[in-house]
């Protein structure tokens, strides 16, 4: 199964590559990142303080409240800080190229190309004045520089590899005229369509039915251990559901005011010692266990500066 | 004030052969039910399967084609559709975002219902919209901010006591705390028990979500395509004792994701 990948993408990457650098190096790694926004009293307001990891072909689960940096972290990954932020890090290194310091072209080339994200909501991600098929084409117009043909052809084998019995039919749908499990299926099409090595995946079934968010997770999983031909690709998948996730990836950081509080192993998540993650854990409702009232989280000043 | 102190009267409400339909398309199809005053029940089901379109129709915001609601437990109680009957039912959305008035301060998105039912003047609305406030732990700080300047949860708060300060009996509640974070969630679901424990309210409840009705409810209804699959009790779904496929399909999506074999 492995290195058969005769795309583009591997010959262009190739050329952005340092020389000297060992190729088993982690796929990604993030040392010390800080975004800042601005506050309005003046000065900046810190919403990532400090966060850092290191991503294989594995998957990755970044979980937290509203507000606690897990998608702030996902955006500065790919270079999509709203415009006002300010990102800094010791190190934020994709493959090689310091993402950082790279020429912003490079940067263009890279997004949506070698890393993709998908997004949480279909509804408000997609443009609704353009069929699908001809969306996910533009990002193979951007990235692959291939024939229209080839291009219908990848676009209709993305939307069959996210399960979508009839490719032809949904890519000359408009995004109106798609269920929400539908639409969420071409958007992730759409990210996978240029074979990234690197999917960020914010809060990607939160919009969903939870039997429809079972099927486009089982999408996801297949694609991070057989997509690109089989090389697989790694995850980075942010959510604040603690069980979902947990029962999702291999490793899960748990955020908590634009820090890392924890970092754990899925399966050894029944061991989490740190509150924060122990309340997480619990204040979901469960089947079959009933809890009243359900534990909430205490949130104390002193996790901020641990 | 008094009227607070006596024992909540409590009131249920039944429902017989719902029928919604929308310019030919069947949204809900024969679906009736009866909630015991002071009971919670739940109904349960995917996207489209026409659980919301069943609590607009008890609430009179869909138009039902066929069938009836009416209200139990006591005598002369409000026809569907009268004021009086608006008074005792009330309803809380899924959005938080959305359900709140963007320009309008806490404090006048509370004083519209007291308006509409024409309750009280002057000092004794401003007695009610604190109390009102106190009730879903907000405190009076929170009277004069606009929705933005809330968190989603403090949103729905504010939504729950919108629907509360009219002292309904009935609560509909529409995907209360899908739009809410996990924890968030816990917190509102704890006000929603502690609010119907303390006023002997009935709640119906629609979710997709069957672990967070089964916290709430002791019945529950699943229902797909417009009709009703099953009708369950709380503690039969904790035991899994299902009968229909399709809520088993419910119950493994609720265990979370599992890893197709390699």
């Amino acid at each position: 199964m492995a290195c058969a990948m005769p795309s583009t993408r591997r010959r262009r990457s190739d050329k952005f590559r340092p020389e000297g650098v060992e190729v088993s190096e982690p796929l990604l790694t993030v040392e010390d990142l800080r975004v800042a926004y601005p506050a309005r009293e003046g000065g900046m307001t810190e919403v990532v303080r400090g966060v850092g990891f290191t991503l294989g072909r594995e998957r990755l689960g970044i979980v937290g409240e509203s507000g606690s940096g897990k998608s702030q972290t996902g955006r500065a990954i790919l270079g999509l800080t709203a415009p006002g932020g300010v990102v800094t890090a010791k190190t934020l290194r994709f493959d090689g190229i310091d993402l950082l310091s790279c020429p912003p072209k490079q940067r263009r080339a890279l997004r949506g190309g070698r890393i993709a994200m998908v997004l949480q909501d279909p509804k408000f991600s997609l443009d609704p004045v353009m069929r699908i098929g001809a969306q996910i084409e533009e990002t193979l117009r951007a990235h692959a520089p291939i024939s229209a043909r080839e291009r219908r052809e990848r676009t209709l084998q993305a939307l069959a590899d996210t399960g979508i019995e009839d490719p032809a039919r949904v890519a000359a749908l408009y995004p109106h005229e798609v269920s929400g499990g539908m639409g969420q299926r071409a958007m992730i099409a759409m990210m996978l369509v240029a074979g990234p090595e690197l999917l960020i995946a914010d809060e990607p079934t939160s919009a969903l039915d939870v039997t429809v968010q079972l099927q486009v997770l089982g999408v996801l999983d297949r694609l991070v251990r057989e997509g690109r031909g089989g090389k697989g690709m790694g995850l980075i998948f942010v959510s604040h559901d603690l069980r979902l996730v947990s029962s999702f990836c291999d490793r899960v950081l748990v955020m908590y005011a634009g820090r890392v509080v924890e970092e754990i192993a899925a399966t050894e998540l029944h061991r989490a010692q740190h509150p924060y993650t122990r309340g997480l854990l619990n204040c979901l409702p469960q089947l079959g266990a009933p809890q009243h009232p359900l534990p909430t989280l205490d949130r104390r000043p002193e996790w901020l500066n641990p | 004030m008094n009227a607070t102190l006596q024992p909540p009267q409590t009131i249920g409400l039944r429902a017989e052969a719902l029928r919604v339909v929308f310019d030919g398309f069947v949204a809900v199809d024969g679906v009736g039910f009866e909630v015991a005053p002071g009971e919670s029940f739940g109904i349960v089901g995917e996207s489209g399967s026409g659980k919301s379109t069943v609590l607009r129709a008890l609430c009179g915001l869909a138009p039902l084609a066929t069938g009836q609601v009416r209200l139990t437990g006591r005598e002369n109680l409000p026809a569907p559709g009268s004021k009086p009957f608006r008074r005792q039912v009330q309803m809380v959305f899924q959005d938080p975002y959305g359900s709140l008035h963007p320009r309008q301060t806490v404090d006048r998105i509370l004083a519209e219902p007291l308006a509409i039912h024409g309750i009280g003047q002057g000092d004794e609305r401003e007695a009610r919209i604190e109390r009102a406030l106190e009730e879903v732990g907000l405190g009076t700080g929170f009277r004069f901010r606009y929705p933005h300047q809330l968190s989603g949860g403090q949103r729905q708060r504010i939504a729950v006591a919108r629907a509360l300060i009219l002292e309904p009996q009935v609560l509909l509640l529409d995907e209360p705390t899908s739009a809410l974070d996990a924890s968030v969630q816990a917190e509102v679901l704890n006000l929603l028990e502690a609010l119907r424990q303390r006023h002997g309210l009935s709640f119906v409840m629609v979710s997709h979500d069957l672990a967070v009705v089964t916290h709430l409810c002791q019945r529950l209804m699943v229902m797909r395509g417009g009709r009703m699959v099953e009708m369950l009790s709380a503690a039969d779904l904790a035991a899994h004792r299902v009968q229909a496929d399709y809520t088993k399909a419910l119950m493994q999506a609720a265990a979370g994701f599992v890893r197709a074999a390699a």
